[in-house]
């Protein structure tokens, strides 16, 4: 006889297990409760000087949200998009160019400051009309000249960009190559502070992001919120009908089309939503940083996303996000940091002859400094050689990778047979 | 037939637009043209490799710029090593001595490109197509890191070892030996390569693969050996793209290959990628492109252009200039 079990022992018992099997929960409440005590961490590590690395942390943000953005595009609907930064840019600028001085000595002689809460609105929409300007003619392109167009777009927004500055035909629209300065930070009517961003409990009315008394934690805060918006967005629309519609059309586009799937609009709508993400990563970062400038968004960011969605693994929301923090943190703080920890490791061990220079010998610092394109190169090669579906791939994916072999080993049987 | 009327198009609108320049001063829109068509040659001799990998993996080899910038690395102790010096050597010998420095280089880099398909993208062919791609960009990061320590960060100056005379073609418009060799390079190599591609066994496992890998496989063609042999050519003519170019413009940097790169893969493409004519015709063009719009139209936004260009193609010719339409695998 079978043992009876109660249902709601059951259910329990399955929702436990699930949360203990599910690879992809697991990453999410590691990363939730990273996001959470991360301030707390960068307090102990640094000694209560933890603000400079909470601020990283706000701007590696804004990578996890191109990230997730990205995956929109190259994860599920199976476009290659070389270009994302663009997108990326025109977010910033549009931001940058409606919330600052800027547009006085332009030929509108006027400048405007909307609000920044509006403006992420209006960077998404911006961005995704030019995602549907560029995508609704070239969308019909096979896979790989679609990857070309987008890295062209890539390049001809960052160089229009700069030369829409002073002395450009049209006006002074841009700065050019100084870009945008003095931005407005993002502002509310009123603001709690307390504990939570290292202060004493009070209201502050007016409160501005750049607040002494809150900065840069309230960026940090910030970006937590956009993330897990986008995140909810980004796994709504997956599991959604256009989420399988894409699914269909990165599988298979004929048969997704004789599907009575318009996979014309369906790609545009991946393209168009793709951009809308960086569009608003675009506007915190203009808002975050306070200036932008055409350098930052070069054919080398796209690139840098790309890493980070396919390392991280295509298609699975919680992969991309850890590829994203990883690539970001090895980039920007183990490489740029690792001269000085080299230097300081080798005088502990009675090696500082090293760091001084002599002759071809540049000293220990600079030679380290100089071994950062070799290093990440190498990082990308082994990493995607030893894990080529990316680190914590999509199950669905995995599945059909394993297919794939499957069949590829029927096919060797075939051949031994006598 | 479409084809034709869309080169007949091309070539018009550049026609109106070039006109008025060309009848203003005629010396300087020749010397322009003499120049577009040795940066051509480069960028042609770089997008021939871009397109034979793409033709036979499907692969972006966005380290191919990279291997490109090494040939010009490599040859610059070569130069040296063989007693050649600027300004002192003459005669044949130096002829001699530059074409044997070329075979050098060009084998040398062969080999460096056939370890790296071994190492980087064979492990991956079975795998997600963007994976090859990333170890791609890894490789072009580990390439550009071995130069920039070998050399450091700034321009390295190339030796300067061509004659440096020049003649008087109109007016003031002068072409010098030097654009003479870059441009009879690239013709010969163009032209040994597609005499290789249609006429040696070799040639045509390579076309065989390119089209359809399993069933050249079960043909008997040695699949792998075909894609190494591709590699290998791919480095060759990016080796010697990247010989001429130091001895063209005699200053090198580390990371010259990432917009080079660049630029020959957009040739590549705007040929029609897999096609080793189009490849050189689109190598061509954005060299002509490029000096037009340096000289005549806003120079800030010269890449733009090219790439406006590019997409305007595609879009009215989704396969490039004299790309096939084959159906979607």
């Amino acid at each position: 006889m079978r043992p009876r079990r109660t249902f709601q022992r059951d259910t329990a018992m399955r929702w436990a297990t699930g949360w203990v099997g599910d690879r992809n929960r697991t990453i999410y409440t590691l990363l939730i409760i990273l996001a959470l005590l991360f301030p707390a961490i960068a307090d102990v590590l640094t000694g209560g000087e933890g603000n400079h690395l909470v601020g990283t942390a706000a701007d590696a943000g804004v990578f996890v949200l191109l990230a997730i953005g990205l995956n929109v595009v190259v994860g599920f609907a199976g476009l290659l998009d070389l270009g994302y930064a663009a997108f990326f840019a025109i977010g910033a600028y549009t931001y940058g160019m409606f919330a600052s001085g800027q547009l006085l000595g332009s030929p509108l002689h006027h400048e405007f400051h909307i609000p920044f809460w509006l403006m992420l609105i209006v960077g998404m929409l911006v961005a995704a009309g030019f995602g549907i300007i560029l995508g609704a003619p070239t969308l019909r392109l096979r896979g790989d000249y679609l990857a070309i167009v987008t890295l062209g777009f890539g390049e001809i927004v960052p160089l229009v960009v700069q030369y829409l500055g002073p002395g450009s035909p049209v006006g002074n629209w841009t700065a050019g190559v100084n870009g945008i300065a003095a931005i407005d930070p993002p502002k509310l009517p009123f603001f709690v502070a307390g504990p939570w961003v290292g202060a004493p409990i009070q209201v502050v009315k007016n409160f501005d992001f750049t607040n002494p008394l809150a900065y840069p934690m309230d960026f940090y805060l910030l970006m937590l919120v956009l993330v897990a918006v986008c995140v909810v967005l980004a796994n709504n629309l997956y599991n959604s009908r256009i989420g399988r519609a894409w699914m269909a059309v990165r599988e298979d586009e004929v048969a997704a089309a004789a599907s009575g799937i318009n996979t014309v609009a369906m790609k545009l709508m991946a393209f168009a939503i793709g951009a809308s993400f960086a569009g608003l990563a675009g506007s915190y970062y203009g808002a975050k940083l306070s200036l932008v400038s055409a350098d930052n968004f070069h054919f080398i960011v796209s690139v840098t996303i790309l890493i980070m969605v396919v390392l991280g693994g295509m298609g699975n929301i919680p992969g991309v996000i850890v590829g994203a923090l990883l690539i970001y943190v090895t980039q920007f703080f183990v490489l740029t940091n690792l001269p000085d920890w080299v230097t300081g490791l080798a005088s502990l061990v009675g090696l500082s002859g090293l760091n001084q220079s002599h002759g071809d010998w540049v000293g220990l610092h600079d030679e380290v400094q100089r071994l950062n394109y070799l290093i990440f190169g190498l990082i990308l090669v082994v990493v995607m050689v030893l894990r080529p579906q990316g680190l914590f791939p999509s199950r669905i994916r995995e599945q059909e990778l394993e297919k794939g072999i499957a069949e590829e080993s029927v096919f060797d049987l075939r051949e031994e047979q006598p | 037939m479409g084809t034709w009327l869309f080169l007949v198009a091309v070539v018009l609108i550049l026609a109106v637009l070039l006109t008025p320049k060309a009848v203003g001063n005629f010396p300087l829109f020749l010397q322009n043209l003499i120049y577009g068509v040795a940066d051509g040659s480069i960028y042609a001799l770089i997008a021939l490799g871009y397109t034979m990998v793409y033709g036979i993996i499907e692969l972006i080899n966005f380290a191919h710029g990279d291997v490109f910038t090494l040939g010009a690395f490599l040859s610059m102790p070569l130069i040296g090593a063989f007693g050649l010096a600027e300004g002192k050597s003459t005669g044949v010998g130096v002829w001699l001595l530059l074409l044997l420095i070329a075979v050098i280089v060009m084998t040398i880099n062969g080999g460096i490109n056939v370890v790296i398909e071994r190492v980087a993208y064979r492990p991956l062919r079975n795998a997600p197509r963007l994976a090859p791609l990333i170890t791609a960009v890894g490789v072009s990061f580990i390439l550009e890191g071995i130069m920039y320590l070998w050399r450091g960060a700034s321009n390295v100056h190339y030796p300067d070892v061509l004659p440096g005379a020049r003649f008087a073609v109109i007016g003031s418009a002068f072409i010098s030996i030097k654009d003479i060799v870059v441009i009879l390079t690239a013709i010969i190599l163009v032209i040994l390569l597609s005499l290789f591609i249609s006429r040696s066994k070799l040639g045509k496992a390579m076309r065989a693969t390119a089209q359809d890998r399993e069933a050249a496989q079960l043909m008997g063609i040695d699949i792998n050996r075909t894609i190494s042999a591709t590699f290998f050519i791919g480095a060759v003519l990016a080796g010697a793209g990247g010989m001429i170019f130091g001895l063209y413009f005699n200053s090198v940097r580390f990371d010259l290959g990432f917009e080079a790169g660049l630029l020959a893969f957009t040739a590549a493409v705007f040929g029609g990628i897999g096609n080793l004519q189009g490849a050189a015709l689109g190598g061509l063009f954005i060299g002509l492109v490029q000096v037009f719009s340096n000289a005549y139209f806003v120079s800030a936004l010269t890449d733009a252009w090219i790439f406006a260009i590019l997409i305007l193609v595609l879009v009215f010719r989704p396969t490039g200039l004299l790309g096939m339409q084959v159906p979607e695998k």
